[in-house]
């Protein structure tokens, strides 16, 4: 048990010395500066750019920014619903999967446009390779990308002024916005340099330990035992190395990264949940360098770190300690809690693991965490429902630039100060759509809650849930701040492919990703515009441990206030009957 | 909206050839270096498939060291969890029924010494491994049905146990009972001698 602690602190110490110079590489790109895969990349992004009539050095504002995005994620959409719904017919079916049906489609087509990858289908019996491939894959790439294009964005509106944008703004003064770069080369850059080549040496690390990737369909043999047994496989390598890169977390088969296949051996396992968090911390490093402010990542990494170890060495703890109504009845739980777990990765490995995966917004499992102990269970909810530490791939940014915002304007109050944030006046105005954002997810959530467990009190026919009582309402629970959180792990118990968990969690989670997207964009775009107050004596300064504990008051204070009263329904009433 | 989307159709397509055609592709081609060629490592007897090395086979037949729960019988059509909570009612009869069955197949183990995971379903329902200690406290019973000496099989044990750096040390469940068959073809003594007087004077040295 020692040496698999020692693990689970190496791999972590791994993934931070990894991503600091993956950070400064991300800034380099974003910066338009030389890197090691010019040579290659530079040609095939001129040739695409031509050929889609994409100026890529015209500058957008951040309206435009937005439009951009918004238009091609339509797109997507629509291409996403199409493809879902006729995969009977599509080719690469060897399995004859059917299509599914619209409210299906519906969830899964907006699940995996967002980043989020909920499923309420099983990849092995809901999706043909064409559209593990041509759907999911395609938008494993994209949506991380759209992710990762809006946070250099709001790198660029973060780096002060430069003379042209001064100058333009002299010579048009009304209604000009500030050029903050051109979203498809921001997106394109993150797809062909940051998330592929990381891809490609993730899948062959996973081929050589046995994951597959072929194009024939089940395979049938005889066991031992003289049963005959399926088997299913595909081309699953491919996808499940973008799943991670690009924290979506959507697994190839049921089980996601629990299946032997999808994550073979414990050396899998370690680069999965590498995989998974090297994005999210780079992006803390190359807002630094980007910026020049190497001073404020370290603030901004040190609030996230304490509040990831506050939420992971607690689960890990519980989950060594193993179900202590198993205990009762005079078994060992030296190993931990074993339900849902699997033997090659054993408990610390995976109560990380449960963690990591929702701190950002991955959302795979290498263990079922609908059995993990009440506390684990909602450690597991609370880092969703922060959402704010590390987070998904480039939206991690932009969540955690509301909570400075926020926390800009209390600092500012509490010393009497107009409040500032990188030589700009926070105002009025910013603050209220910060607000908005912050308390838009404890809405969804608990909204949504609300309705399901009116559903199950009055509605006789239901029965969506695995387990009773207690529990049974953290399934519910747990279902909407993963979706709200654009997480899309789950309490899998939970039947959730009837019209009602289709269609509710849809709607949470499109406004669960764009709400968030939206607000940091405006703010970052309307504080660009403002005049630049020269630092002085009198400002606050925002790189300081003061300032990050500041944060993690305002982090703490809103995720508590909203959560609490839900979360003593759920896991904490669960923990005191089963810690008797 | 206008000025954007006919770019952004043109940008969707070429996406769509560089990380659906030319990405898999190029993932293809580097699995057909892998063992098997990316279709998955198949385990052999006489020359026929009987499973996969990574895919769990259900074994509840005393001869054989017997699998993990499993919340889909080790069909690998699918895979699931059974995602039972850890306070469910139910789910704790179910685990206590477990326990009442293994001590019925295996009457000389102490209760105390059962490992967690054979009275608990894994993660993807078709977990290959079991601990070492999972594998030795069934080695009572086999040895008794196999008429094998239980020094041979505490080796075959120790033989098959993988160490990964600093992960958990597994015991491929499907390998060693293929491994029990080959024993038992020998005979008791012959395997003995194989066993414990080769192996072992060999590990002195």
């Amino acid at each position: 048990m020692n040496s698999q602690l020692l693990a689970v602190a190496l791999t972590f110490l791994t993934t931070i010395l990894l991503a600091i110079p993956f950070g400064k590489y991300i800034a380099k790109i974003y910066g338009g500066q030389k890197t090691l895969l010019d040579p290659i990349f530079t040609p095939i992004e001129k040739l695409i750019f031509r050929f889609s009539g994409i100026n890529a050095s015209k500058q957008m504002n951040w309206k435009q920014h937005l439009k951009a995005m918004l238009t091609i994620n339509f797109l997507w959409f629509f291409l996403g619903m199409f493809l879902l719904m006729n995969q009977g017919w599509l080719p690469f079916n060897p399995d004859g999967n059917p299509s599914m049906s619209p409210d299906l489609a519906f969830n899964t087509a907006i699940s995996f446009l967002i980043n989020c990858n909920l499923q309420h289908y099983s990849g092995e019996t809901g999706m043909s390779y064409f559209i593990q491939i041509f759907f999911v894959t395609f938008l494993q790439f994209v949506s991380a990308a759209t992710g990762l294009a809006l946070a250099a964005m709001i790198f660029k509106s973060l780096s002060p002024k430069k003379q042209e944008d001064k100058d333009a703004e002299n010579e048009n003064k009304i209604g000009y916005l500030r050029g903050l770069g051109n979203f498809y080369n921001y997106f394109l850059k993150s797809c062909t340099r940051i998330l592929l080549p990381l891809s490609v040496v993730v899948a062959a690390i996973l081929l050589f330990n046995g994951t597959p990737m072929n194009t024939e369909g089940k395979d049938q043999f005889t066991s031992l035992e003289g049963d005959t047994v399926n088997v299913s496989r595909g081309p699953a390598a491919a996808m499940i190395a973008i799943k991670h890169i690009g924290t979506n977390g959507g697994g190839y088969f049921g089980a996601n990264s629990a299946h032997p296949l999808e994550n073979p051996n414990f050396l899998t396992n370690t680069v999965e949940i590498i995989a998974q968090m090297i994005i999210p911390l780079a992006m803390i490093f190359a807002l630094g360098y980007f910026i020049n402010r190497k001073k404020l990542s370290w603030m901004i990494f040190s609030v996230m770190t304490i509040g990831f170890l506050l939420l992971t060495i607690p689960t890990i703890l519980t989950e060594i300690g193993g179900n202590p109504a198993i205990s009762r009845m005079g078994i060992n739980q030296s190993a931990g809690a074993m339900e849902g777990k699997e033997v090659r990765f054993g408990t610390p490995a995976s109560a990380y693991w449960s963690i990591a995966t929702t701190v950002i917004s991955t959302g795979s499992v290498n263990a079922m965490h609908d059995s993990t102990m009440p506390l684990s269970g909602m450690m597991q909810m609370l880092a969703m429902m922060t959402n704010a530490f590390y987070g998904g791939c480039g939206v991690g940014i932009l969540n955690f630039y509301i909570y400075i915002i926020i926390a800009v304007f209390i600092s500012g109050l509490m010393v009497g100060r107009t409040p500032e944030f990188m030589g700009k006046k926070v105002e009025a105005r910013e603050v209220k759509i910060a607000m908005i954002v912050a308390l838009f997810h404890p809405f969804l959530i608990l909204v949504g809650t609300a309705l399901a467990s009116y559903g199950i009190m009055n509605i006789k026919d239901i029965a969506w849930l695995n387990n009773p009582g207690f529990h049974g309402f953290s399934e519910m629970l747990y279902e909407y701040t993963s979706s709200a959180a654009n997480n899309g792990s789950g309490f899998e118990g939970l039947g959730d492919n009837t019209p009602w968990w289709n269609i509710s969690t849809g709607i949470v989670l499109i406004m669960g990703r764009f709400i968030p997207i939206i607000g940091p964009l405006a703010i970052a775009g309307l504080l660009a515009n403002k005049k630049e107050i020269p630092e002085s004596a009198g400002t606050l300064k925002t790189d300081t441990s003061t300032f990050g504990l500041m944060i993690f008051a305002v982090i703490f204070l809103i995720t508590a206030l909203s959560f609490f009263p839900a979360l003593t329904l759920g896991p904490i009433a669960e923990y005191f009957t089963l810690y008797k | 909206m206008k000025t954007n989307l006919l770019p952004a159709v043109k940008l969707t397509v070429l996406a769509l050839i560089i990380l659906c055609v030319i990405y898999p592709a190029t993932i293809w081609g580097i699995a057909q270096f892998v063992p098997n060629k990316g279709k998955g490592e198949t385990v052999l007897k006489n020359g026929k498939v009987v499973g996969y090395k990574r895919i769990g086979q259900k074994f509840t037949q005393d001869k054989y060291f017997n699998s993990r729960p499993s919340a889909v019988a080790y069909n690998a059509a699918g895979s699931a969890g059974s995602n039972k909570g850890p306070s469910n009612p139910d789910y704790l009869i179910e685990v206590q029924a477990r326990i009442d069955t293994f001590l019925v197949h295996n009457p000389t183990v102490n209760k105390a010494d059962i490992p967690a995971e054979l009275v608990t379903a894994s993660g993807s329902g078709l977990d290959p491994n079991l601990s070492p200690d999972g594998a030795k406290i069934q080695i009572a019973r086999i040895a008794k049905i196999r008429n094998l000496s239980v020094d041979d099989l505490n080796k075959l044990v120790d033989d098959h146990t993988e160490k990964p750096f600093l992960g958990p040390q597994v015991v491929n469940v499907l390998e060693i009972n293929l491994a029990v068959e080959k024993l038992r073809a020998f005979g008791p003594r012959a395997s003995s001698f194989r066993a414990t007087g080769f192996r072992a004077s060999s590990l002195k040295q």
